[in-house]
């Protein structure tokens, strides 16, 4: 008998999944081909992250003069997935050997076949696309790291924040896994351990808050050898990509991604095709989410605090007036109110 | 003592039998069909206590809320409105006609509150943490927040509400004398809270104008849920009165079904008033947005059948009903409108929400959640026939009649 590498690699999943994390269920996902990120529990990183942020506000440290950013060049990127493995290794994902990344490129079926998305084990993908002419453009995709974050107005116990760095950064400590913040997320980056059945938690790219808290860049950016990350001030990005953009006339689309989509992303992206044709969504706005239930919350408090009350009140002394008026006319008439 | 305690228990639970006689005179067809759903449910609430929300649900990163908070929570809150509008319509405006309508309308909201809450927490990753929303982190940019602690004070105002029917039973004047004074001032505080969450449910999708198809988005879904939540209220108060005026026909001893028709009538007006309301608005919000753009495929006749089938067609009922005084028609008019609602609410949480999605790829329930909700929903049904058959909601107890 003659096993393929892909049926073995199902069946030692199936028997890794039956043995190790004894619940059968886990193994019949594999067996389904799913991503095996998405079964990934127990994700260290997150609580990590926030760890460090509240030391250093308990100090007092001086926030940075910016924010930082990153600009993601889309036309140098390789597809080589090294910023995948990189990413893994420094949040304790679980993850497989960098040769294995590196081959995917070259391979004919390869994880590039599908359009793949964040998932609990696993903070940022690189996709694969095809322009018109059939070339292929690799795109990277993990938390943009909104300036008014989404999920950071949706959470009603305040998981998450915007740091003075840059990065949004989320606290497993208090969140109740209502799981709103997906639903708020304009580019649908956090992910939920749906297989913890106990401690589940959202996870989501920091954007290596512990490292760039230390002078280092993030991870990703740190191990990519193709130029096309490059971390600093956001203000300062902004303007290198423009200067790429207009220094190269004809090889960039004009614009700069995340420059003001949702009201401004820490991730930046320069594209040599439109946006639309490698995945991003152009018609987000430039209104950040959080306005949108701003306004609502301030309507529903004044509703509520000013123009219900006198109007309850007033009603229900006009009805009691009334009511008084209604029972003094029926004595007159000599009726019992306890008849019927 | 114990043989006291037994004897208590006796009398108020199982109605003076014991629990022998108790277990045979509850052998029924529907009590029976009520065990078997209840047998699915709790194995679903098992299951996902055990393995979590991966294998009991089919929830996934792409679709983090699925059935239970479409149904339980959108469907189950919208529907458990009779207390916000029958109950004001009772106590604030002194609709004494409809004072019969004032405790099971109470009842419906109050367990229709708890049971979307019990299963709220078979959908929420750490349901042990609820309490942090109310006394620990306060996340007071979140509309859900806003919702929570809602939802938190309206129970309370609904046990308030409740709790004069609840002392009469255990035949504690002084206490329900307390709370029987605190009635009117619960239902003011009450038409407010019920008011703000109701609408903040619909002001919850305000935040994905990218992933609500257009049609369903739009800033007037915080005044569209409110409307709704009240005709399905409104119904709900009709199809239970009905169902209940019935089935426990030997409670009410001098029922006077003219009268009963009567109220319905006047209950149907009332419903058809909202949703004429509702129909207007939604008009202009298609035409203020031109929206007629959107109305092609699959989703533009989905939007138009919602709109006509479960909105403007129960107006017709209505107004037919009342204008000819026809029982039956308010009855079917007010079936179909619940029914709409649940519609609307499914449509704007599942169905509509991530429409760009291939239907191959698009989530659907997995049988687990479909069993849970069912149990949850078979539970509350009990627990009202529980309430019903021992305490003095659908009659006056004979003690305290004439404080009415």
């Amino acid at each position: 008998m003659k096993l393929s590498r892909r049926d073995f690699l199902k069946k030692t999943g199936l028997i890794i999944g039956t043995t190790v994390l004894t619940t059968p269920i886990i193994s019949e996902a594999y067996t389904k081909g799913d991503d095996p990120s998405i079964y990934a529990t127990g994700n260290k990183a997150n609580a990590k992250v926030w760890k460090v942020y509240k030391e250093r506000k308990e100090k007092h440290l001086p926030p940075p003069e910016e924010p930082y950013g990153i600009l993601v060049d889309v036309s140098k990127c390789i597809g080589c997935r090294r910023c995948e493995w990189a990413c893994n290794e420094w949040n304790q994902n679980p993850n497989k050997p960098l040769k294995e990344f590196e081959a995917s490129v070259h391979q004919k079926h390869s994880v590039f076949d599908k359009i793949r998305r964040p998932h609990a084990g696993q903070f940022t993908v690189v996709n694969r696309y095809y322009t018109k002419e059939g070339t292929p453009v690799y795109v990277k995709r993990q938390c943009m790291h909104c300036v008014d974050p989404a999920c950071y107005s949706a959470c009603f116990v305040e998981a998450f924040r915007k740091t003075a760095e840059g990065p949004v950064i989320y606290n497993p400590h208090v969140c109740i896994g209502c799981r709103y913040c997906m639903v708020a997320c304009p580019f649908d980056i956090p992910a939920y351990e749906y297989y913890d059945p106990l401690t589940p938690q959202v996870t989501k790219c920091t954007m290596c808050y512990d490292r760039v808290v230390e002078g280092k860049v993030p991870a990703c950016v740190e191990i990519c050898t193709a130029g096309a990350l490059t971390f600093g001030k956001r203000s300062e990005l902004i303007k290198l990509a423009w200067e790429r953009i207009l220094n190269n006339p004809g090889k960039y689309v004009p614009h700069v991604y995340g420059e003001k989509e949702v009201g401004g992303t820490s991730w930046l992206y320069i594209s040599p095709v439109p946006f639309e044709e490698i995945g991003f969504r152009m018609d987000l706005g430039e209104k950040p989410i959080p306005e949108y239930s701003r306004s609502f919350l301030f309507t529903v408090k004044l509703f509520e605090v000013v123009a219900a009350w006198p109007l309850v009140f007033g009603a229900y002394y006009q009805i009691s007036k009334s009511r008084k008026k209604r029972q003094s006319i029926n004595e007159e008439k000599g009726e019992s109110h306890g008849e019927k | 003592m114990a043989k006291n305690n037994n004897s208590w228990f006796r009398e108020k639970i199982l109605m003076g039998r014991t629990f022998g006689e108790f277990i045979r005179d509850n052998i029924t067809i529907g009590n029976i069909i009520a065990l078997i759903i209840l047998i699915f449910g709790i194995y679903a609430m098992v299951y996902r206590l055990i393995y979590g929300l991966g294998p009991s649900t089919n929830l996934s990163d792409e679709y983090p809320w699925g059935f239970w908070i479409g149904f339980d929570i959108l469907v189950g809150i919208a529907l458990a409105a009779p207390g916000l509008t029958v109950g004001t319509a009772i106590h604030l405006f002194g609709i004494k006609e409809y004072h019969h309508f004032a405790r099971p309308v109470i009842l419906s909201s109050l367990l229709g509150y708890i049971f979307a809450v019990f299963a709220l927490m078979f959908d929420l990753g750490r349901y042990y943490r609820v309490p942090y929303l109310i006394g620990w982190s306060w996340g007071f940019e979140s509309i859900l927040f806003l919702i929570g602690w809602h939802f938190f004070l309206y129970i309370n105002i609904s046990l308030i509400e409740f709790a004069p029917v609840l002392f009469e039973w255990l035949d504690l004047k002084r206490v329900r004398d307390f709370f029987a004074k605190l009635t009117i001032w619960a239902t003011i505080f009450g038409v407010i809270i019920a008011g703000g969450h109701q609408s903040a449910l619909g002001g919850l999708y305000l935040v994905v104008p990218s992933k609500l198809h257009p049609l369903w988005y739009s800033v007037l879904l915080p005044p569209f849920f409110l409307i709704s939540a009240i005709f399905g209220g409104i119904s709900i108060v009709i199809i239970e009165g009905t169902i209940t005026h019935k089935a426990f026909k030997h409670q009410i001893k001098d029922f006077d079904e003219e009268d009963f028709n009567r109220k319905l009538i006047g209950l149907g007006k009332a419903a058809a008033c909202a949703l004429y309301i509702y129909l207007i608005l939604k008009l202009l919000d298609f035409a203020h947005y031109e929206k007629w753009h959107h109305m092609k495929g699959f989703y533009g006749f989905w939007y138009l059948f919602e709109l006509i089938g479960f909105v403007l067609i129960p107006a017709l009922m209505f107004t037919s009903a009342v204008r000819n005084r026809i029982a039956w028609l308010v009855k079917l008019g007010a079936i179909l409108t619940a029914f709409g609602v649940i519609v609307n609410r499914l449509n704007v949480s599942l169905i509509a929400y991530k429409w760009y999605v291939p239907f191959s790829q698009k989530y659907y329930p997995a049988w687990t959640e479909i069993a849970l909700s069912a149990g949850v929903v078979t539970m509350l049904i009990l627990t009202y026939r529980f309430v019903l058959n021992r305490m003095p909601v659908l009659y006056e107890h004979p003690k305290y009649k004439s404080e009415h």
